[in-house]
């Protein structure tokens, strides 16, 4: 019999957050700080508003790019918090879930051939989403002494004749690194300069705790070569509903819509309505949230300070970064043993790119209680290292 | 500062200082300031425990009491409140719009208990034009938190 495989994807390898978690989960009393998912429930308005369009009898299909009532509030939206007007006819798509958006918008814009920036430690979906479409990632190592911010310099270093899109994800995942307006300057002069499109992740936009986002496609030219990926998961606690957007360019938009309709015909109808509600009347659940998570992180960080581990100081997302190169050890061995001696979960840096050995992904979508557990396991963790 | 202290302690009045501190990344002795200043400008008027009294062999009845007062020239219905409120067994005092003026909550061990305080003490007072009383039959909800509630982690092992 011949390999029933494409080679393609046999090479591709599968994330690592996950045998974490499958050891974590045999243990018993674990603590995990690894998900990466709000630990709140969807704002019960918003679940009412999806159960009542049940009531009603939505349960069809929407058209292709969804819900036009959907598609206006997400540009009232973008055009309130972050200053962007997009047409909801032409620009606008909704999608399974953010991931969907960024695996369309690679696919519609790739050539086989062409390359694509991948700054990392960052979500693990970007380089096989890019090599799936035919690109060759090109990994641009984020550092601890920028706070894991993008550099022109690094931009500048890693582009080729061949560069076309460079992937935008910020607030990150991993790290909890923001791009303020004067970092987002720089890169789009490259990118206007060298004509590079963005593909801006801004998933975690809702979850900044210094200053509100800058989306890079609200400054001057760039609008026209960035394809914004957002959705409801992380700031309404709306994962399990499947729901994200992308909003560009209506060239982009509609070959994204083409691939749309043949692989997923539309977004739930179900979850669509029911973030029709979160948009119009969410806005106080999102800053509760936010104050919640912010709290969160000043726990954490104020821990780690104690137990004198660094930790470049996040503004984003939810998670935290500390570093543990003092210890010797890999990421990977550093978690293991966290794991085994002290039954914490977290995730090794290396989850996120080679560039993240050294470090650990904590996550805070977690009570305070449970962060407190965790910590003074791990400062005894980290003590007993140090003796 | 002031209100996010309080939304901490709101939910969880025995959270140690040390705890405010870090999350509000604030020094423990603000917050203890800070507490106290509330404290004595009467913002903090008490510490509290929520109780679910179901779960307990001792037997408690509370009630819901709508009160129509006529109110007094000059006093409105703060003096007539007052009359109300101060009776241990009495709860709280609302003040509120609608079909009738005060609302009462109250707390005995008996029917008769509570059914005696609103026939032979609240009915009778002066100004009191009527009274209807409601019996409580279960709490499902109480100062924002749902009793008999069991919150578990749902999240499930996913990738990536």
């Amino acid at each position: 019999m011949r390999n029933p495989l494409s080679q393609t994807i046999v090479g591709i390898k599968p994330s690592g957050i996950r045998k974490f978690f499958d050891l974590a989960s045999e243990r018993k009393d674990t603590i995990s700080l690894g998900v990466g998912e709000p630990d709140f429930d969807t704002p019960w308005h918003i679940r009412d508003e999806g159960i009542y369009s049940l009531e009603k009898g939505k349960t069809f299909y929407t058209s292709n790019s969804g819900l036009m009532e959907l598609r206006t509030e997400i540009c009232n939206y973008y055009a309130r918090r972050f200053d962007i007007s997009y047409d909801p006819k032409h620009e606008t798509i909704i999608t399974v879930g953010g991931s969907e958006a960024i695996d369309i918008a690679l696919r519609a814009m790739i050539d086989p051939g062409d390359e694509v920036i991948v700054p990392q430690p960052s979500y693990v979906s970007y380089e096989p989403c890019a090599i799936l479409a035919g690109a060759k990632p090109v990994i641009v190592e984020l550092k601890n002494e920028d706070d894991f911010r993008l550099t022109a310099e690094e931009l500048e270093e890693a582009i080729t004749d061949k560069t076309k899109i460079l992937v935008l994800p910020f607030p990150n995942n991993p790290t909890g690194a923001i791009m303020e307006r004067e970092d987002l300057e720089k890169i789009a002069k490259i990118c206007i300069e060298k004509d590079i499109f963005v593909l801006s992740d801004e998933i975690y936009a809702e979850l900044t705790f210094k200053k509100d986002h800058v989306s890079i496609a609200s400054l001057p030219g760039m609008k026209e070569r960035t394809i914004v990926i957002n959705g409801f998961s992380k700031a309404y606690a709306m994962t399990g509903w499947r729901l994200g957007y992308a909003l560009g360019p209506e060239e982009i938009i509609a070959q994204m819509t083409k691939i749309h309709q043949f692989a997923i015909m539309c977004a739930p109808t179900t979850s669509q309505y029911a973030a029709v509600e979160a948009l119009r009347n969410g806005d106080e659940d999102v800053k509760k949230m936010r104050t919640s998570y912010n709290q969160r992180r000043n726990y954490l960080m104020n821990a780690f300070r104690e137990m004198k581990l660094p930790c470049f100081e996040p503004f984003g997302a939810f998670y935290v970064f500390p570093d543990i190169r003092e210890f010797n050890m890999t990421s990977e061995e550093f978690a293991f043993a966290l794991l085994d001696s002290q039954s914490v979960a977290v995730v090794p840096g290396t989850a996120f790119g080679d560039c993240g050995e050294g470090f650990l992904r904590i996550s805070y979508a977690y009570s305070i209680e449970q962060l407190k557990t965790a910590m003074g396991r791990l400062a005894l963790f980290i003590e007993e290292l140090r003796n | 500062m002031r209100e996010e202290i309080l939304s901490l302690i709101e939910k969880n009045s025995r959270i140690d200082l040390k705890e405010v501190a870090a999350c509000l990344n604030i020094s423990e002795v603000e917050v203890a300031n800070e507490l106290a200043a509330m404290e004595s400008e009467g913002i903090i008027c008490g510490y509290h425990t929520l109780i679910d009294w179901d779960k307990v062999t001792e037997e408690r009845i509370h009630a819901l009491i709508e009160v129509r007062v006529t109110p007094q020239r000059g006093k409105g219905f703060d003096e007539i409140a007052e009359r109300i409120y101060k009776y241990p067994e009495v709860q709280s005092t609302y003040l509120i719009s609608g079909g009738f003026d005060l609302l009462v909550f109250m707390e005995g061990k008996t029917l008769k208990e509570i059914s005696s305080f609103v026939y032979e003490k609240l009915s009778t007072m002066d100004f009191v034009l009527s009274t209807t009383t409601h019996f409580v039959l279960r709490k499902y909800k109480d100062h924002g938190m749902i009793l008999n509630s069991k919150s578990e982690d749902e999240r499930m092992i996913m990738t990536p």
